[in-house]
């Protein structure tokens, strides 16, 4: 094939997609994140990212100091980080309840620069290594080309996760109650439910899926303090394309825009960092919402 | 037994107390004394802006700061949260009726918790009472008509087991059919026992039901009489309420 001067091999065009697919992953798990906290809380978490990056220390930590392996850290990480959203959102988000956004935006973004700070000064710019483990190491061969086992664990965790997140707030009586306390929480605790609690767990559970998906990115980009910081600007503009708080459209909109991107690389690689933020110029242009967003 | 010198008058469910109650710096209510005895159905009579729906939301905890007494079944409730006062059994009908559009009629209706193992109704009960409701289990909260929202906001306070029902203008803005069904609910109600305080701005629709009358103006309380002290207070009630 040859397509603006480049010629463009199948297997380069497969590896592509499959990278697409994996940076998908993490846009979708980080961007459902991120809508789930706006739908509740309606802020912008800026520390997002950072809670990502301690996800993958944390996975980093257990292994080193307890001994505990990948699979531990699958669960344990996004618990521990989780709590500690969950006393961010405690003691301070809680406080700036009713006002600007702006507040909680700057709030967010100090934390992610504070958080981001402690950990580069303690392990240095650079990545610590983290291992795939070993019962995901090795590769398929699918017959037109070699799959890495991890790589595809990735993908298939991703999915089962973020589905079952849209599952449990679409269809479930937790998720009618998060639903209805998003349009009215005033009224939600007129029934007696404990709206302020459900927050704050509202909250450390978004914060949980990005260290999720920061354990996951453990073994396949080191474990670094801006590990964060890179990839939290395209999850953004995934969100602002998917449209504010839409659990399915933040879902869906992070797996295509991974695969966008990973087929701009091979088909005009100088565009492939730059693709997912036209996009959203364009979409900001035609729909202000969001692909999936309603308009309020 | 002394008790027996009460037997005619049943025990206040609910008393105020000098309730003062604030919305960031207006000060809505001054002093708000008031009774609801068990099984009674109250009526707040008032003009537009007279705080008939701020003592409901004092009463639920949905104001920025009060202050006085509010005492359910002997309990303080003025500084209780929100949610602690509801699962005491105190149920709030708002005016806007509050149906989440993105929630189905049935998410709606199944939605507050149960509060009381005893008393609540079963999901057969309210369709007899609101046989609309059933045909529209599955479509969105949103969809529903003005009476259909109202139906909708009753029910979800009657399968909580709530015993003490505050409603805020539930014939606002219906139907004289709609109104009439919904008076034949409030009656029914009634005679299962339920202790209800409503705000109505509709006077001949309260009159049909209401056991004892509270008059607003200006966040107090300015007058209060029994249903059959009616006929002589319909001066006063001309000029309180400019009807």
């Amino acid at each position: 094939m040859n397509v603006f001067g480049h010629v463009i091999s199948w297997p380069q065009l497969y590896g592509q997609l499959l990278i697409g697919l994996i940076n998908g992953s993490f846009y979708a798990l980080l961007s459902l994140g991120l809508a789930v906290i706006f739908g509740m809380l309606t802020i912008v978490n800026f520390a997002h990212g950072a809670f990502y990056m301690m996800g993958a220390f944390g996975a980093y930590f257990l292994l080193k100091l307890a001994g505990l392996d990948y699979w531990w850290a699958l669960i344990l990480s996004p618990f521990a980080i989780g709590a500690i959203g969950a006393i961010v959102e405690r003691l301070f988000l809680k406080r700036l309840v009713g006002l600007d956004p702006l507040y909680s935006l700057l709030l967010t973004f100090g934390l992610a620069l504070i958080f981001q700070g402690l950990f580069q000064n303690f392990f240095g710019a650079s990545g610590l290594p983290y291992a795939i483990p070993k019962q995901l190491s090795g590769a398929y061969n699918l017959g037109f080309m070699f799959l890495p086992v991890y790589r595809g664990w990735v993908i298939v965790a991703s999915m089962v996760v973020s589905f079952g997140t849209w599952l449990v707030i679409e269809k479930t009586k937790l998720g009618a109650y998060l639903r209805a306390a998003t349009e009215n929480p005033t009224m939600v605790r007129a029934f007696g439910i404990n709206v302020p609690r459900m927050v704050t767990l509202t909250y450390g559970f978004g914060v949980a899926l990005a260290a999720f998906a920061g354990v996951l990115a453990a073994p396949i980009n080191q474990v670094r303090p801006g590990m964060g910081a890179d990839i939290i600007a395209v999850v953004f503009a995934v969100v602002v394309i998917g449209g504010m708080g839409s659990i399915m459209g933040s879902i869906l909109t992070g797996f295509v825009l991974g695969v966008v991107e990973g087929l701009t690389k091979v088909f005009y690689p100088e565009a492939s960092n730059t693709v997912v933020f036209v996009i959203m110029a364009i979409v900001l242009l035609i729909r202000p919402a969001g692909l999936f967003g309603r308009a309020s | 037994m002394p008790e027996a010198a009460f037997a005619q008058t049943p025990a206040a469910v609910l008393k105020l107390k000098g309730l003062q109650a604030w919305y960031n710096e207006s000060h809505i209510l001054h002093g708000v004394d008031l009774d609801v005895r068990e099984g009674e159905l109250v009526t707040l009579l008032g003009r537009n802006g007279a705080g008939k729906t701020t003592t409901l939301k004092s009463i639920m905890g949905i104001v920025g700061k009060r202050s006085g007494s509010i005492t359910f079944h002997d309990r303080e409730l003025i500084h209780l949260s929100i949610d602690r006062i509801a699962r005491l059994g105190v149920a709030l009908c708002p005016e806007e009726r509050a149906i989440f559009a993105s929630l189905s009629v049935k998410e709606n209706l199944f939605l507050p918790p149960e509060i009381a193992k005893t008393g609540a109704m079963t999901a057969d009960r309210i369709f007899t009472l609101f046989p609309n409701l059933r045909e529209r289990l599955s479509s969105g909260g949103g969809k529903l008509s003005g009476g259909e929202q109202q139906m909708l906001a009753i029910a979800r306070i009657l399968r909580t087991g709530a015993r003490f029902l505050m409603l805020d203008e539930p014939t606002e803005g219906l139907a004289p059919v709609i109104i009439q069904q919904i008076g034949r609910t409030i009656a029914e109600l009634k005679r299962e026992g339920f202790t209800i305080l409503l705000v109505e701005q509709n006077f001949r629709f309260a009159a049909t039901i209401a056991d004892r009358f509270f008059v607003m103006g200006h966040g107090r309380i300015i007058d209060a009489f029994a249903n059959s002290e009616l006929p002589g207070k319909m001066d006063m009630l001309h000029e309180a309420l400019g009807v």
